[in-house]
């Protein structure tokens, strides 16, 4: 089956005062597919998956020219609204990062700042993002709990399920499992290719073999240019770009 | 570019450790059909003997395969290497038993006198010993048009096969006695075919390996 373009990235270029971070990329980007971004640090990768969400926004001195379509409408639209486009495309960073509240709290803060009040079901939400999470059966009986409490595996189980609660259509993911054992990584990939059927997932790795593992396109950043992009099996079988081969076999010097 | 040390190293060491066996094998090839012309049983002995030598040679591959795909992750080039060289390394195998079964049949034949002068099957091996020469080196320096009109060639050993066998048929019609060593006849022909056919595996694999895509036209 041809899966949709859910995100298209046309000539788009960012800079950060006159540094240009990211040159001419275009891409499409597919829905309920999980597409890895790689490269060495400073390629851009993390710059252009802020872009998804204009986190961007949030730095000074930055230009963004280009078109960013999320299901054809341009994210950089002046009548857009950014809150609502963040609602749409959730963010899981490489830290987990949970607010100093319960458990409960962090899950139910989104909700709440979109208005939704403990009548409007917000019980059934928390619950459904936190098993969506799989982190459900840990947390049921001391949801009360800081968040803080739980082991970092589970803080960004934790972290994912409060992207959830909104309901977004995309996921953003910048290097979610470097920060954490080969145990809680295993959980944290098995629980994107549970989601992939809801969301259309983008992940930043600095790990080859998550790429490797866990998504379904690749695409190679390197100083601000997208290099290869390409099925994943294409990209670590037999990549058409020699950079890309430098890079993914480890000799990229 | 930079070097991966621990998997460079091990990969030129596969590579050399893969045609080490190759020239062992070749060996077992020539000694076979120089046992059958010479009728030289001792010969045909020592090539089964080598055949152990092979195996381990096969065994040691394909664990340093495994061990490198585990503990290095390879990816691109250098996973299609590795396992074209496990490959490989069945391939070897394979064609150093068709020699052993080539030399079963002169240790059969004894010093029985041959029906008629070796022609055919000498110019046969020719063929098949250097294909499978020239393989390994298209292996060696990823030459894949070299690997193609090596591949191709394979046509030619077919014909040959089919031509003994026919010429031997002749025999066993007009004489029930020369069945036997016929027959033999006729198995060393088709074991040199099969080796050929080996030798077009390590080809489609050469290319392969060197450019990411299987052809297996040939």
């Amino acid at each position: 089956m041809a899966s949709n373009t859910k995100i298209e990235i046309k000539n788009l270029d960012f800079y950060y005062d006159d540094f240009q971070a990211l040159k001419d990329i275009n891409m499409k980007i597919k829905e309920n597919k999980i597409t890895a971004l790689i490269g060495p640090s400073g390629c851009g990768k993390s710059t252009f998956l802020r872009v998804i969400n204009r986190m961007n926004d949030l730095i000074e001195n930055t230009t963004v020219d280009g078109e960013v379509l999320l299901d054809g409408e341009n994210l950089y639209d002046p009548n857009v609204d950014v809150v609502q486009l963040r609602k749409k495309v959730g963010m899981v960073f490489q830290q987990p990062n949970p607010f100093p509240k319960s458990i409960y709290d962090n899950v139910a803060y989104g909700p709440r700042v979109h208005g939704l009040q403990k009548s409007n079901n917000l019980d059934e939400l928390v619950e459904n993002s936190l098993k969506s999470a799989a982190l459900w059966d840990e947390v049921k009986d001391r949801l009360k709990e800081p968040a803080f409490d739980l082991s970092g595996g589970q803080q960004q189980r934790l972290c994912i399920a409060r992207a959830l609660a909104v309901k977004p259509d995309v996921l953003l993911m910048d290097e979610p499992a470097s920060a954490l054992d080969p145990v809680a990584t295993a959980k944290i990939e098995e629980l994107m290719a549970e989601l992939v059927d809801d969301y259309t997932i983008v992940i930043v790795t600095h790990s080859m073999q998550q790429a490797a593992r866990v998504s379904d396109e690749t695409g190679f950043f390197l100083l601000g240019e997208l290099i290869e992009y390409a099925n994943t099996g294409k990209i670590f079988e037999n990549p058409d770009d020699e950079r890309t081969e430098d890079y993914i076999t480890g000799r990229f010097g | 570019m930079m070097q991966r040390k621990g998997l460079d190293e091990n990969i030129e060491k596969l590579k050399n450790e893969m045609l080490l066996m190759g020239s062992q094998v070749e060996e077992s090839i020539e000694q076979s059909i120089e046992a059958l012309k010479n009728q030289d049983i001792e010969l045909a002995e020592d090539v089964l003997e080598r055949d152990d030598k092979i195996d381990e040679y096969e065994l040691e591959l394909e664990e340093m395969c495994t061990r490198l795909i585990a503990t290095q992750q390879p990816v691109a080039k250098d996973l299609r290497t590795i396992i074209v060289i496990s490959k490989l390394a069945t391939d070897l195998e394979r064609i150093g038993d068709h020699a052993c079964n080539i030399a079963r049949m002169v240790i059969n034949i004894g010093d029985e006198p041959l029906l008629k002068p070796l022609i055919d099957i000498p110019r046969m091996t020719d063929i098949v010993t250097r294909r499978l020469k020239e393989s390994l080196k298209a292996f060696v320096d990823f030459d894949v048009e070299l690997a193609h009109e090596i591949a191709k060639e394979d046509e030619e050993v077919d014909v040959l096969d089919e031509q003994i066998l026919r010429e031997l048929l002749t025999f066993m019609i007009e004489d029930p006695k020369t069945i036997r060593q016929a027959m033999s006849l006729i198995f060393i022909s088709r074991f040199l075919e099969r080796i050929g056919d080996h030798a077009t595996n390590i080809c489609e694999r050469v290319i392969y390996m060197t450019t990411g895509d299987w052809d297996v036209s040939y």
